[in-house]
């Protein structure tokens, strides 16, 4: 007798361990955010794909078609969160923050300026954010620009047809163990020593087999 | 004289080691000395020289409301609103059972109270993100000049639970709030971690103080039978 598969979406780990961004991100925060949080949207999700036509689907697929249009499907809010939070921890590495790697370091300053205006509107737009939410660093499609801008519980750029390259979790969980009320400490931490730029180099390199950032190249004959 | 009329933070009823163990004395002094603080803080100096300033706070909650466009000030001034009314919907040694007119409409609403608790406690977990979770007295009134219920009857009036996100309340629905817990993470955070079914059963168990709901319910009772004799002389 065959034993049935059900290959549904899984709890990826966090590429480091759950101590390793202390102290400006707790084990326990981690426990609870990735242990707790995170799993729950997994094993949510699980459960409503279960008995779903949605059977199948990439998360990525998942989350455009369950976002229809701005008009939810019941999925989506737990889907947007799965590829949010998994996203969110590859934006993270220990020894992170400092300043982005050349290439990057350019595209930022043709963007905004420069590196310290990024940087300050990174930190401004989370600070305005009311309620939970996430503050993304995403490379327009159309406009081809690096733009930074918040969106609400679960929503997440994908669903614009954006490329994500930096997503900081602003919902309290994700900071009140390790900073109560003091946002301000929490945004500044993640910039200057949890941000991994090496991820966001990595996924600036992958936006670029969709979106062309200079003049074309076309190959002369 | 310039007169400024600076709206004020209101202490809660009771000192804030007064909840342990359920709520401690660290959650509250975050909740209401920092966080409650800081949107009184916010709209005082939002509204400051506007045509907002000498306005009562629930006038003020209408007003920023602007019919589901919020103006700036409206999350700061229903923030303000919202924990005020939930630190005055708790008390130490809270919980048990409403009685009277409130346990009577409870039984006719929801069939019981132990359903209320249910539909109470299922609203405060499904809430997504931040926001809010009720109990209010919904007056039947449709703001529209020329509405008139064909058979109105006492039953038009009734119990509802409902949630609300972010800032929002139902007083700006023109329902009459009864009783409210904060479902924001930073309620709870500290003292529950991500255990919300936790919090939410304490709440109703150890801390809702009935006689509060009561009180509001005989004023929102009142409040439409008042409205209703005003309409019925208007028509």
């Amino acid at each position: 007798k065959a034993t049935k598969v059900f290959a549904y979406y899984g709890l990826t780990s966090p590429p480091y361990k759950l101590d390793a961004l202390e102290p400006y991100l707790s084990r326990r925060t981690l426990e609870l955010h990735w242990g707790g949080i995170h799993r729950g949207y997994v094993d949510k999700l699980n459960e409503q794909i279960a008995k779903s036509t949605l059977y199948g689907c990439t998360m990525e697929e998942l989350i455009k078609t369950t976002f229809n249009n701005g008009n939810p499907l019941p999925e989506y809010n737990n889907a947007a969160e799965i590829w949010n939070h998994d996203f969110f921890w590859e934006s993270m590495q220990p020894n992170g923050g400092k300043l982005p790697p050349g290439s990057l370091l350019q595209q930022i300053e043709k963007d905004f300026g420069s590196y310290s205006n990024f940087r300050d509107e990174f930190v401004q737009s989370a600070m305005k954010l009311f309620g939970s939410g996430w503050v993304w660093l995403a490379l327009k499609t159309n406009e081809k620009k690096l733009t930074i801008f918040r969106t609400s519980n679960a929503v997440c750029p994908l669903v614009w047809g954006d490329i994500p390259i930096i997503g900081l979790d602003m919902w309290e969980h994700a900071y009140y163990l390790d900073y109560k009320d003091d946002v301000s400490k929490y945004v500044n931490d993640f910039m200057d020593h949890l941000i991994s730029w090496h991820s966001a180099t990595a996924r600036m390199f992958r936006a670029q087999a969709f979106v062309n950032l200079g003049e074309p190249k076309i190959p002369v004959a | 004289a310039l007169i400024i009329s600076e709206l004020e933070l209101k202490p809660p009823p009771y000192s804030l080691n007064s909840l342990e163990p359920h709520l401690s004395r660290e959650t509250l002094e975050l909740h209401w000395g920092s966080h409650h603080r800081a949107h009184v803080a916010r709209l005082n100096s939002l509204i400051a020289g506007t045509d907002l300033d000498g306005m009562g706070l629930d006038d003020i909650v209408i007003a920023t409301y602007n019919k589901g466009s919020p103006r700036a000030p409206f999350v700061h001034a229903a923030e303000v609103w919202n924990h005020d009314f939930f630190w005055q919907s708790i008390k130490p040694n809270g919980g048990g059972q409403p009685s009277g007119k409130l346990m009577e409409l409870i039984e006719r609403d929801f069939g019981s109270f132990s359903r209320m608790l249910k539909e109470f406690e299922n609203a405060a977990l499904t809430q997504f993100g931040s926001g809010w979770v009720w109990l209010a007295y919904k007056a039947n009134k449709l703001d529209v000049g020329n509405a008139v219920n064909p058979c109105p009857s006492e039953k038009d009036n009734k119990l509802i639970v409902l949630k609300s996100p972010n800032a929002v309340n139902p007083f700006v629905w023109d329902y009459s709030p009864l009783l409210c817990i904060d479902v924001w993470e930073h309620a709870y955070y500290l003292d529950y971690e991500n255990r919300r079914d936790e919090y939410v059963a304490v709440f109703l168990e150890k801390l809702v103080s009935w006689e509060v709901v009561s009180h509001r319910l005989d004023i929102a009772i009142k409040r439409a039978a008042d409205r209703a004799r005003e309409d019925e002389k208007d028509s």
